[in-house]
């Protein structure tokens, strides 16, 4: 199926960001997504007129996500508010019409399914050709898909894409591996799980991607793994056109206005810093609920505005080598199990070389676990079978309670809530919210 | 918060068991009421996240469960719960056995209070969507027998 004859197309997502972010700095995106195409509508038009350089997205509603399409269109016939936009239950010109204002900006649909051919074959039909996730990052942390099932819908998926290119478009995907559970996992893991992932995308005939990272607990150590990320990614990715995108916080937000716009001024200063191309914002609803159309612009907005001017200075070099050698001896020990990297990454897993702090998921071994340390760091409390024995040396500290956890969990919002904020730079005058 | 009075407790006293609900994927949620509901006493079946209502029953029919608790962040725990409720409610051999469902269950951040009475009305024994809900949890866990397990 070819795209809509009478629609004109959007820029292809991947170069249309590198051209952006080479003269204008870091390319803004929401995480949106609403029930009533008439919202999701205005949504989109909200985010493309808003002050700032901006891509689109869609963000599906999870009964999409788990296949799961009688539910979709129960809540639709009966107005319920969804988390998402049911991408597969509205018509597809009622799709087609959500995006027709918008034609000129790219748009991406963010999904988080373990097997997304159906939602792939959607957003081609929409006209759409930019989307996220992987076959590790869509699954163990979306629900219980075997990751088999995972790695060959992926491999479909990936080759539905990658047809596009008979159309004239460039496909593009975005690893989901630098968040995987938002939080408690140690950076190298998140970059090397980024990287294994864009390998599978090009292997599979995608290779216009972007590897992300997502902000952890500490400063330094965030520029550090983004730096890190990217010097990994341009040794190993059979492509040029690869680009970095760091999301705002994925993990317990701050709970306060002036909490919210501290983090999120924080992970924009980290994409300054460590010259990330793209950002995906939070808003200050996100302890909450969904946000509205005006939280969405307003934190883009605000993100774009903290992401102008000088880069931090300062690097921890000694992190950024630390973190480069913890995520390539993994990438190198995981590509060693197969030539394929799908097989591979199933290896891996089955081996315990990958295996995600906190993960419930069956093909998770179960066997490591992060922490914050001293300094306020992420480090291994265990490293279970992972490759890494030469290289760190885990805490091996006592199983956590429930308050311990929590009080892992809610570092970063108890930190960015209280009135110092230690550690982090005070929100700037003349925010677009204020406090 | 709502609730009814519990039903007894069975002599024979099973494990809790911690689902989420058919669309939710959210685990620290699980992750957490596990480990405090271990720390009441308790031994936990986690069946984890995305639990259908079939395999929800299949599975407390398993376990023989002395408390149900289910807990859902995406904001669909709504619907979904009502669906994992009253498939445990049409179970005749679950019957005695009390359900405990909280989290953020609707996308608005403040749950409608019709919701909340369709959910009781399904046979829930208590919906806990804001901070006292952990407490209210824990006065549950209190008054269920704690279940010794088999010798390790
Ligand atoms: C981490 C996170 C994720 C991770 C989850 C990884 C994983 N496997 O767990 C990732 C990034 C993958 C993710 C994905 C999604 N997420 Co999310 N996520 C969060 C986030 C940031 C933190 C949640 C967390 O870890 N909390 C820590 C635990 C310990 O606390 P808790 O879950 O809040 O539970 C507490 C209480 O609610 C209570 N509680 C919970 N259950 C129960 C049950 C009982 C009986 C009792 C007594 C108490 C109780 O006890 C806990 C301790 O106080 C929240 C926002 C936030 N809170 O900051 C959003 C959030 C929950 N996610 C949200 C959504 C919508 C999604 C997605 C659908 C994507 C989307 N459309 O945006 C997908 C899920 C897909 C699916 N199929 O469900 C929304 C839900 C909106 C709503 N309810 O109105 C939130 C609120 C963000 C937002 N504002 O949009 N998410």
């Amino acid at each position: 199926m070819t795209a809509h004859p009478s629609a004109i197309r959007a820029p292809d997502f991947g170069p249309h960001v590198r051209a952006v972010a080479r003269t204008g700095g870091t390319v803004v995106q929401p995480r949106m997504g609403f029930t009533d195409p008439a919202r999701m509508r205005a949504g989109l038009r909200a985010v493309r007129a808003c002050r700032a350089a901006t891509v689109g997205t869609i963000t599906v509603d999870s009964y999409t996500r788990v296949g799961d399409l009688a539910a979709a269109a129960a809540a639709v016939g009966d107005d319920t508010e969804l988390n998402g936009y049911p991408l597969l239950t509205h018509p597809l010109p009622v799709t087609r019409a959500v995006l027709a204002d918008v034609a000129g900006m790219p748009v991406q649909v963010r999904h988080g399914c373990a097997t997304p051919e159906a939602i792939v074959a959607g957003l081609v039909a929409a006209g759409l050709s930019a989307t996220e996730g992987g076959p590790v990052s869509y699954c163990l942390p979306y629900g219980r898909t075997p990751l088999t099932e995972s790695v060959e819908a992926w491999r479909r998926s990936c080759a539905r894409l990658a047809r596009l290119r008979d159309d004239g478009v460039r496909p593009h995907l975005e690893t989901f591996g630098g968040c995987l559970l938002g939080q408690l996992c140690p950076p190298s893991l998140l970059v090397a799980m980024s990287v294994l992932e864009a390998l599978f995308f090009c292997q599979h005939g995608v290779d216009s991607v972007s590897v992300s990272y997502a902000q952890q607990v500490d400063h330094a150590q965030d520029v550090a793994a983004v730096r890190a990320l990217r010097r990994l990614a341009h040794e190993l990715l059979p492509t040029e056109d690869q680009h970095v995108v760091v999301y705002a916080y994925m993990g317990v937000f701050p709970t306060t206005r002036h909490g919210a716009r501290r983090v999120l001024t924080d992970a924009a200063r980290l994409a300054a810093a460590a010259r990330a191309e793209r950002l995906i914002v939070k808003t200050e609803a996100e302890a909450f609920r969904i946000p509205t159309i005006a939280e969405n612009v307003a934190a883009l907005e605000a993100a774009a505005d903290a992401a102008v001017g000088p880069g931090d200075p300062v690097v921890d070099v000694d992190e950024e080598h630390r973190i480069h050698r913890e995520a390539a001896t993994i990438v190198a020990a995981v590509r060693d199990l197969a030539d394929d990297v799908g097989t591979a990454l199933l290896r891996a897993f089955r081996r315990g070389y990958l295996d995600i702090p906190y993960c419930l998921h069956p093909d998770n071994a179960g066997g490591t676990r992060g922490y914050v340390d001293d300094r306020g760091r992420l480090a291994w409390d265990r490293i279970g079978r992972l490759p890494l024995g030469g290289l760190v040396r885990p805490r091996q500290g006592r199983r956590p309670t429930a308050a311990s956890l929590l009080r892992d969990l809610n570092r970063v919002r108890d930190r960015a809530d209280g009135p110092d904020a230690a550690g982090l730079p005070p929100a700037r005058p003349g925010d677009a919210l204020g406090d | 918060m709502m609730r009814r009075p519990l039903p007894p407790a069975e002599r024979t006293a099973g494990p809790v068991v911690v689902s989420g609900v058919s669309s939710d994927a959210h685990t620290w949620n699980l992750v957490f009421l596990h480990l405090l509901i271990e720390e009441c006493g308790h031994a936990v079946r986690n069946l984890g996240p995305c639990v259908p209502p079939d395999l929800l029953v299949s599975a407390c029919l398993d376990a023989v469960p002395s408390l149900i608790v289910l807990s859902s962040v995406n904001g669909h725990g709504h619907r979904d719960g009502l669906d994992s409720i009253r498939a445990v409610r049409a179970e005749p051999r679950l019957a005695g056995v009390p359900v405990v469902i909280g989290g953020k269950l609707d996308v608005t951040g403040e749950l409608a209070p019709e919701r909340t009475r369709r959910l009781l009305d399904a046979g829930a024994d208590a919906v806990c969507t804001d901070d006292t809900g952990v407490h209210r949890l824990r006065a549950i866990l209190a008054s269920r027998p704690a279940h010794t397990p088999l010798a390790a």
